[in-house]
This record gives structure tokens, sequence and C-alpha cells, in this order.
């Protein structure tokens, strides 16, 4: 229907604006939290230390928010300028989700965020506190919002098609909000934004800590970073592996692509560690395997099977069958023919609609495909392992480095010892990017993973896209590029300036580079 | 609760509220934003003018950021048709309001004379450009859109950019950035003092006639220069969401007729220029507040006179009048706009509740001594 490059190059817009504002949403996500934490022991002591902590770190959290703000506009205007037919199709579903975030987040995060800068000297203590908590639950509620959207997206559950309207609708809101996969991405993408805002304070003030500077000022951050961070990185991991039980049930092709698994093994199946996954011959070379640990992730069973990826194409081919045969009674539905069979029929079959969908990639009309049509499409909903194999275990990889720095510096805090542990603090300065390299393929297997769908097994990635001109998609890719490269360098620059002045920056006269030699 | 037509109008008065409430306060921020370089002649002056909306101008944004989640939840149809129809426009207003959060945030974090003046311009840019094409898009929805449905309900569109600039639609877009730029300057004279309030009060003064002059001339290019669409068949009003049951003919009863159809509609106009001109009569002397709210007024008059006179389409189809979308056939689904109807009416008076907190504790004027005092907190 539309030339592969349009397809492509608005997957590769979408893909990279949500992959940009993703590097500042979970840095606001853990700020907010952590400000909030500060904020308390601030109210609750007394100490004007901690009252400078919010303010010195809440002046960068306000130059990344500004950034998260900026980003995220482009992403409520993307599904529209973008993805027309997607909006059409879902919008019924997916918008109200927008709009409820809209209500109950956006405007609790921007109208408290002017207050938690300028309202200091307007607002009692207990008062400001309140402020930043509330706007720390808001940045979570948006969260909370758009992984429900998310959710549905790779499981989409609560609605069906009505053939009159030629779209998806709400049939079950509760279904919806308590999606498993919704609730489930959500705790584990939030808790993720908390090991970032930790890993950066931790990181930051342990540089500090190793050049000797605001010693009082860095200790207290850093132990704060420390316990929040381990008990993030925990709910992350934990949370994760529940992810994995879900898609267990839900994403069986998303699972066994991440997992490189082509056959169908006898269970328990084996978790594979390592290898090198060989699309094309369908096998994965140099495997490593672990007996057992596969089935009871995606089971929790040592007795199911978990399928491979070839007996799933198998099971694609029959749903696309099904599908051109609803497909087919659409049309007939559609034409205005009131036979009560051609009804029965479609509703029969109308749960693999999106399956038949996928033939429209080979040919307009669908139901006139031969075998090798069949084949090839069926062959599509095979996700491209490699790349999911791969930035999945980059991801483990980053989550158990950070739960290894967060577990030992909060051990060496507990114990008092941290700022000897010089080798420990160099260690979580290098290490403030893992959380950003987790988040960014994080998103990736859950995304890439679902292809070739935007709506799981309900719309085709193809068929969403806008009846637009690569002219019109090279205009703003070129202007996101554009206006992103300057922002990101624009941004870098000031907080790099203001982690350098650190607490001095406030111009209190209490922090290294103010107090004058005696 | 609602049969699915009640909810349906019922949404359609929403949609409206939010747009006003965008309308108004974004109106007054996109016109600070605007006069930023001009009213403010040093530094110190700019920082003033930029902490009169400071705390506040991101809550602003919020009812531009809702009012697009609204119609996307409320009007997929419209949703999808309009952004990617307005394909390069609606990435200009984004790309212009790129602009906005860094200027505020990043401009006085560094004091580098040429980096402030840089994120000054920026800040004009991001706060004027909107409003130009803003108020192109008002003027192209009443000239009705290049676009058509298949039998999917997949849109296509047959305009490009450079089509949208018609003389009507320009005049729109003039229209809008006068409209911002006054209730703009109104807000500031309201909410400074000493040489910023006196230019301000300049800036009233001049830009009031030819507000409303150019609203002058747009009503009567409406009334005699524009055909209007009229549905002469469509499926009931309550039935299933699907613009191409109907039968729209090009060329019905004129915009005059329609407003003469429905008198009540008189109000909205009316309202405009008796708000605007109270405005700038108020404006020109010691009123403060008294003259903004003449001004909001006049802002809500000329909002809901575009709402009225397209009533009850949403987008007016120009090349197959067929595919218009009406607020009773581009809806949701009947749960989905009742699921909405609760959202909102939980969530509206609780936003309207802490909206008027920060604003209380946000209140009074701006002035030199505040902000060389708070040098290191404020904008």
């Amino acid at each position: 229907m539309f030339g592969d490059d349009i397809v492509m190059l608005s997957r590769m817009q979408f893909g990279l604006t949500a992959l940009y504002h993703f590097l500042f949403v979970p840095l606001t996500l853990g700020m907010t939290f952590i400000l909030g934490i500060m904020e308390s022991v601030y109210v609750m002591t007394g100490k004007q230390v901690y009252k400078d902590m919010v303010k010195f770190w809440g002046k960068l959290f306000g130059i990344n928010f500004a950034m998260g703000v900026t980003t995220g506009l482009t992403l409520e205007f993307q599904f529209g300028t973008n993805w027309a037919y997607y909006s059409h199709y879902v919008g019924d579903i997916f918008g109200p989700l927008l709009a409820a975030e809209g209500w109950m987040a956006f405007f609790l995060e921007s109208t408290f965020v002017g207050l938690f800068f300028f309202g200091w000297d307007r607002l009692s203590k207990v008062q400001h506190l309140t402020v930043t908590w509330l706007l720390a639950v808001g940045t979570s509620l948006s969260a909370l919002w758009i992984l429900i959207a998310n959710g549905w997206m790779q499981h989409p559950v609560g609605a069906e098609f009505n053939y009159e309207t030629l779209r998806m609708e709400m049939t079950s809101f509760a279904d919806i909000f308590f999606n498993p996969v919704a609730q489930v991405k959500f705790v584990h993408t939030v808790a993720a934004g908390y090991v970032t805002g930790s890993m950066f304070v931790l990181g930051i003030s342990s540089w500090y800590l190793l050049h000797k500077r605001d010693l009082g000022f860095a200790r207290r951050s850093f132990s704060i970073a420390s316990a929040f961070g381990l008990a993030s990185v925990l709910s992350v991991i934990i949370l994760g592996d529940e992810s994995g039980y879900t898609s267990g049930e839900t994403q069986k092709l998303k699972l066994a692509a991440i997992e490189s698994e082509w056959e169908t093994h006898p269970a328990p199946a084996s978790f594979t560690v390592f290898g090198f996954p060989d699309q094309e011959n369908e096998k994965t070379d140099f495997a490593i395997k672990i007996p057992y640990v596969l089935g009871l992730i995606a089971t929790r069973s040592l007795d199911e099977d978990v399928k491979g990826l070839k007996d799933l194409r198998d099971e694609s081919v029959g749903r696309i069958k099904s599908g051109m045969v609803a497909y087919d009674n659409l049309q007939k539905l559609r034409a205005g023919d009131k036979n009560p069979t051609i009804k029965s029929r479609f509703d029969e079959h109308k749960a693999d609609l999106g399956y038949g969908l996928l033939l429209k990639k080979y040919t307009d009309k669908v139901v006139d495909a031969d075998a090798a049509t069949i084949a090839k499409a069926a062959n599509d909903t095979v996700p491209k392992v490699a790349p999911l194999f791969w930035t999945f275990r980059i991801m483990v990889a980053c989550g158990f480095t950070m739960l290894f720095i967060f577990a030992m510096t909060f051990y060496y805090c507990a114990t008092r010892v941290a700022d000897q542990k010089r080798w420990l603090l160099r260690m979580a300065v290098w290490c403030i990017p893992l959380p950003w390299i987790a988040a960014e393929t994080g998103w990736f297997v859950a995304e890439f993973g679902r292809q070739p769908w935007t709506i799981s097994g309900i719309l085709p990635t193809h068929m969403s896209v806008s009846s637009l001109s690569a002219d019109q998609l090279w205009f703003s890719i070129g202007g996101f590029a554009l206006f992103y490269t300057v922002l990101l360098i624009i941004e870098m620059y000031l907080m790099l300036k203001y982690v350098r002045l650190g607490p001095s920056s406030l111009h209190t006269g209490r922090y290294c580079f103010e107090q004058q030699p005696a | 609760m609602f049969d699915y037509e009640t909810i349906r109008l019922i949404w359609w008065v929403f949609i409206g509220v939010v747009g006003i409430a965008f309308a108004l306060t974004e109106g007054f921020d996109f016109g600070v934003g605007t006069l930023l370089p001009f009213i403010g002649k040093n530094d110190v002056e700019r920082r003033v003018i930029m902490n009169t909306v400071g705390a506040t101008w991101e809550g602003n944004q919020t009812w531009l950021i809702l009012l697009g989640g609204a119609i996307f939840a409320i009007w997929p149809a419209v949703y999808a048709t309009l952004f990617s129809g307005l394909y390069v426009a609606m990435l200009l207003v984004l790309f212009s309001l790129f602009f906005r959060p860094a200027a505020f945030d990043y401009r006085s974090k560094i004091e580098d004379p040429r980096w402030r003046n840089s994120w000054d311009w920026s800040l004009f840019i991001g706060s004027s450009l909107p409003p130009i094409l803003l108020g192109v898009l008002v003027g192209n929805l009443i000239l009705g859109l290049p676009f058509h449905f298949d039998q999917d309900l997949r849109s296509f569109y047959e305009g490009s950019f450079w089509a949208l600039l018609s003389p009507f639609a320009l005049l729109c877009g003039v229209t809008g950035l006068l409209l911002t730029t006054f209730h703009g300057a109104l807000f500031l004279k309201w909410r400074s003092e000493g040489a910023i309030h006196a230019r301000a009060v300049t800036v009233v003064t001049a830009l009031g006639p030819m507000l409303l002059f150019a609203l002058a001339v747009t009503t009567l290019w409406v009334f005699v220069g524009i055909d209007r669409p009229e549905i002469t068949q469509m499926a009931a009003t309550d039935a299933p969401s699907n613009p191409l049951h109907k039968t729209v003919i090009a060329k019905g009863a004129t915009w005059f007729q329609h407003f003469m159809a429905y008198p009540w509609m008189w109000l909205a106009p009316i309202a405009a220029f008796v708000g605007i001109g109270l405005a700038w009569l108020l404006g020109k002397g010691e009123s403060r507040m008294g003259a903004f709210i003449a001004s909001s007024l006049g802002v809500v008059g000329v909002a809901l006179s575009v709402g009225f006179a397209l009533f009850p389409f949403l987008l007016i189809s120009s090349t197959d009048p067929g595919s218009s979308l009406t607020l009773w056939d581009g809806t949701s689904s009947h749960s989905t706009l009742l699921l909405g109807f609760w959202i909102t009416i939980i969530f509206l008076p609780i936003v309207l509740l802490y909206t008027r907190f920060v604003y209380r504790i946000m209140w009074g004027s701006v002035t030199e001594a505040t902000v060389l005092k708070d040098s290191h907190t404020l904008y």
C-alpha cells in the first residue's frame, strides 16, 4: 500500500524521538522522588544542608525537566502526524489514556513545578514539601497512564473491532487498566527511573567525595542515593523477572526471540546465556545454556513448554487463514449485506482480523493470498532475533552491575567507610551512563520485539502510518535532528557546568569555591 | 446515564472549554513572550517580564497538551486527519514550541549577554509563531481542507503547506498574533510597574484599534466571501461514527444565514468586539485587572465565534464535502465518551482549584527589586 520507505522512515522517526525523550524521563521520575526524600529530611530535622541539597539537585533536575517537556510534546503530536491510521483505528482506547494522563499527571507536574522553584519564600515548610511530593506523584502518575497505553499495545485487552466504524472500540476500561502487562511494566519502568535518579546523585556525589569537596553535602546525598537506589534496583530486577513471566503468557514470540529459542524443547526449557543467533538458518551458534532457567522464568513451572519460534510461526499461519475469512466477511458487511450468517462468520473469526491485515503488505485484496504469500506474512510475525537477543542482555548486564554498586555503597555507608573506598567511588562515577543504557535497550526490546505490529495481533505497523510523502518525512526528520542535537549540546553544557560548580551555584557562601582562605 | 447524542454534544462543549482555557492562559503567555525583546530594554527589565509568567507558563501550556489529548480521545478521526494532513504546519508549531521551555529555564543560568539575548529572541519566536500558525489553521478550518476518506476510513490529504497560506488564512494568522499580543500586553500592564508598565500601556493603545479592524475585516470576509457547506442528509445523531454515511453539498446557506438560524450564536461575536473594545478603552487608562478581564472576554468571544460558526462541523472537506467530520459522526464510541466525561467531571475542578492556588501564591507585581534580590533562583 505504502512504499516501505514511508513505513521505515516513520518508524525511524518515532523510534529516535521516543528514545530521545526517554533520556530525560527516567531522570525526572527519579529526581523528583529523591528531592521529596531530601526535603522530608529537611522538614523533619530542620538542618539547612538538606534544604541546600534540595535546591542544588533541584537545579540539575530543572535543566533536565525542560528537555523532558520539550521532547514530550513531540510524542503527543506524532501519533496524529505520522500514525494517522493508528490514531483512527485505536483512538477510542489509546486516546482516553493519553487524555487521562493530561488531566491527572501533566497538570499536576507542570502546575507545581513553578511553585517548586519559585515558592520557597511564599510557602510554609510543610506546604513546600507538599508541592515537591505532588510533583513527584505527578511524574509517576504520568508514567502510569502512558504505560497502561503501551501495555495495551503489547497485550490488547478490553476492546473489540466494530465493523460499522471500522476501528477498535473499548469494551472494558477495567480490563485495560488492570492489564497485567501494563501493571508490571509500570512498576518496572518507574523503578528504573528511580534507579536513574539514584545513580545520577550517587555518581556526582562520589565525584565530590573523590575531589574532597563539600564533604558533608556530598556524603548525605550519597547515602540517600545509595539506599533509595538499592531498593529501586531490586524492584526493577524483580519486576523485570515478572515481566518475563507475563511475556511468557502474552507475547510468546517476543520472549522466544529474546531467548533465541528456535525450537520447542521438552520442558523445562533451558536459558541461553550467550550465543550468536543466526536468523537465516534459524539456529543459535555457540550457545551456552543453563538448564531449567527459561522454563522457570516464563512458566514458573518445570513441566510446561516454552514454545520455539518455528512452532509459533506455524500458529501464525493458522491465524492468518482465519483472518482472511474475517476480512472477506467484513467486506460483505461493509457492502451492506445483512445476511446474519455473514455477521456470525465474521464474529467467529474477527479476533484474527489483524492477522489477515498482515497480508495487505503483499496483496491489497487479502482474500486472494496463496500459500506462499501466507508463509511470507507468517514469517513476518517472527521478530529479528539478534538485535533483541543482544539488547536484552546489555540491559540485564547493566541492571546487575548497578545492583552490585548500590549494594556495596549501601553497605559501606552503613559501616561509615564509604569515603575511603575510592575504587567504588570511581566506579560509581564511571557507571553514571548505565541506567540510561539499560532504559534505552529495555524500550528497544519492548517495541522492536512487538514488530510487525503496532497493536499486537490487531494492527500491523505497515498499516498504521499516515498517508505522507517521503519528502515530508525527510523534512521532519531533518528538523528533529537539528533541534535535538543543538538542544542536547546546550543541555549537556549546562548540566556539566552546574555539576562542576556544585552547591556553590546556590550562592549561599557556605560551599567550596566560596570560602575565603583565612 | 447520557444517551449517545447528548454526550456527543457535551463533549463538543468540553473541548470548547479546554480550547478556551488554552487561548486565555497560553494566549497571554504568548503575548508576553512576543513583547519581551521590545518592551524589555535591558537584562533586568527582561527578567522582570519573564518572571511575570515564570511560575505559571508551564501549567498554562498544559491546556494545549490536554487539547491535543482530548481531541485524540474524543474525535480520533479529527486528530488523525488534521495532524497528518497539515503535517508541515503542525511540525512548525511543534518546532516553535521547542524554543519555550529551554528559553525560560536556561536563559538566566549563564550571565553572558549574547547567551541571554539569543534566548530572548528564541522565546520571541516560540511565542509569536504558534499564534500566527494557529490563526492560519483556524482560517483553513473555515475555508475547508482538501481531504477525503477511502473505504477503510483512511484519510488522504491533497493539499500542501503553501496552499494553506491563502490571503484569508494569512489575515487570520495576523489576527491571531494581534490578539495574543494585545492580551499579553494587558497582562503585563497589570503585573508590572514603572517603565515596563508604561510601555505596555503604549502597546495596548496602539494595538487595540488594529485588532478591532482585523477582526471586523475577518468577520466581513467570512460573511460575504466564503461558501459554507451544508448537510442535506445524514445518519441519526446517535448512529455509530462513520463520516461516510451522509451527503453534504459544497455551497449551502451562507455563514451569515447560519448565525441567523441560531440567533443566540450572535452573543459570541458581540462578546469579542465588546470585550476587546472595552479592554482598549480601560487599558489606555488606569485599570489593571478590569482591562485584562475585558480582553479575556474578548478572547472567549473570538474562540466561541469560531466554534459556533463551524457547528455542527469539526473539519470541513473542501474537495469531498461528504468526508467532512461533524460532532455527530466524528466521535469515539459511546462508552469512551462516558468514561471521558467522568474523568473530566472529577479532574477539571481539581485542576482549576490547584491552579487557582498557585496563582494566588504567586500573586502580585514583579519588580526590578524582586528580580535583583532572588537573582540566582528566578528566571
